[in-house]
């Protein structure tokens, strides 16, 4: 089966390591790039990231590095997996350290997990969940319909208004787990700390 | 729902691997010995989580560390925190570069609040974990130990665990017991009743563990959300597997992976790595 060549985008928000590691041990041999030309000229993205969405947004913009994953998936229609913040960040907007306009190319938007919908439930959601896959969702290929994946994060997208694939997680409220929609791939949760599950999940996304 | 967790913790010193009692720490072999007799990328398909403290107690190197911490996670599919002498966002940013997806937090917490506000802003407050040093008093209450357990704080342990477990800068708290470290005798369930009642960060238990049955006490608490063992010999071999495989079967909700499909979809080349 023919992988993805795919590159990883750098800004400087961590977590490229285990990724990239991840990506290695599925045979591929992954690029890494921190410019624009790089993005516009890769055949498939992931944008990966841990932190606030505000710095990262930031980065980005100062970089050009949003204007290039826009060309790249809007007009040159590449496919790109944002991962956790990354898929964040792909979203219309966030809450997170007041109000910043994302990548939109995703439309919803990304605000804290409140205590009235969590419910008892602590914040950050941190560890393994279980995912309601959308069973047209291709990300779930041959994973059981409802599998466990790792999350931490304190902000969440919900399903309301979206019209791809929503793969669903309850956390005292239904948020987006994963989402697909043509050639937007994301997952909330971090299939490269998912174990087995994980590396199924990323194995599909680049067999795809 | 969300699952429990069962948490490995790797302790470091200058290059070695060590087993700690009561904090006194016993080099048990280098990274390639460790590499030898546990292969990791086996090992983590058994944890959910993996934890690595560099508990050098005199000058740290934190370049070492990192290429360590690289090495080890390399092939290693879980959740990486990684901490010791966390005391600016350089140290934090080197070890988040070097595998590691959180960063435990110690001693700086005792001198710097604004530290904890300067890490979530730049990293996520789910990136932080508070990590307690805690050690029992003769009169039945409890004192926090900073610096590697040398240095007792002032204020009461309750008065920090809740100081700490009420700000928006820390994601998740590490309780461990000094006294019980390394001693097989299971875990200080009284060190619980530190949290506050109204807890809102995940919490973990270290300190103690013998076997697979004291995981599953630490698992049943209602209070804990992930347990931790730092105690090599304890699961050497497949001991850890086999405690996984105890835990799960007596009903304890650890998330659940399929290695075969894996192995099926992969090819077989790739999981015996």
């Amino acid at each position: 089966m023919r992988l993805s060549n795919i590159t990883v985008i750098d800004y400087g928000m961590g977590n490229l390591w285990s990724v990239l590691s991840a990506l290695r041990y599925l045979g591929c041999t992954p690029k890494v790039t921190t410019d624009p030309d790089g993005v516009l000229n890769a055949d498939a993205l992931l944008l990966p990231g841990v932190g606030s969405f505000s710095k990262a947004m930031s980065a980005l913009t100062i970089s050009g590095l949003d204007q290039a994953i826009i060309e790249a998936v809007t007009i040159k229609e590449k496919k790109i997996l944002g991962i956790c913040l990354g898929m964040q960040l792909l979203g219309v907007s966030s809450t997170e350290d007041g109000n910043t306009a994302g990548l939109n190319l995703i439309p919803g938007v990304v605000d804290k997990f409140s205590s009235g919908e969590v419910g008892v439930n602590k914040v950050p959601h941190v560890g393994f969940d279980s995912v309601k896959a959308n069973p047209k969702a291709t990300l779930f290929k041959n994973l059981q319909s409802e599998a466990d994946f790792y999350f931490v994060h304190s902000y969440r997208m919900l399903p309301k208004g979206l019209n791809g694939k929503s793969s669903i997680c309850s956390y005292g409220v239904e948020f987006v787990a994963a989402y697909e929609e043509d050639n937007i791939y994301a997952t909330q949760f971090h299939p490269e700390k998912s174990q087995a599950n994980g590396l199924i999940l990323l194995k599909n996304f680049l067999a795809l | 729902m969300l699952k429990k967790r069962l948490i490995f913790t790797l302790l470091y010193n200058n290059g070695k691997f060590m087993l700690s009692r009561n904090f006194r720490l016993q080099n048990v072999g280098s990274l390639e010995w460790l590499q030898t007799n546990y292969n990791f990328s086996h090992i983590s398909y058994s944890i959910d989580e993996l934890i690595v403290l560099d508990v050098t107690r005199d000058k740290r190197n934190s370049q070492e560390f990192c290429s360590a911490l690289k090495l080890l996670t390399e092939g290693c599919f879980v959740p990486i925190a990684a901490g010791g002498g966390v005391n600016s966002i350089e140290v934090a940013r080197n070890l988040l570069r070097s595998g590691a997806d959180k960063v435990v937090v110690n001693s700086a917490l005792y001198e710097n609040n604004d530290f904890l506000r300067e890490l979530a802003g730049e990293f996520g407050q789910q990136c932080v974990i508070a990590s307690f040093d805690i050690k029992a008093t003769l009169d039945n209450d409890y004192q926090v130990w900073s610096e590697s357990g040398t240095k007792c704080q002032v204020e009461s342990a309750a008065t920090w665990v809740y100081r700490i477990s009420q700000n928006d800068f820390v994601g998740e708290i590490y309780l461990n017991s000094m006294d019980r470290d390394g001693t097989g005798h299971g875990y200080d369930f009284e060190m619980l009743n530190l949290l506050p009642l109204s807890m809102k960060k995940p919490v973990i238990l270290a300190g103690g563990v013998g076997n697979a049955g004291h995981l599953a006490l630490g698992l049943a608490d209602p209070r804990v959300d992930a347990v931790a063992t730092a105690h090599l010999f304890n699961f050497v071999g497949d001991g850890l597997q086999q405690a996984r495989q105890t835990l799960i079967s007596s009903g304890v909700k650890l998330p659940f992976w399929d290695i075969q499909l894996l192995k099926q979809l992969l090819g077989n080349e790739y999981t015996s790595k």
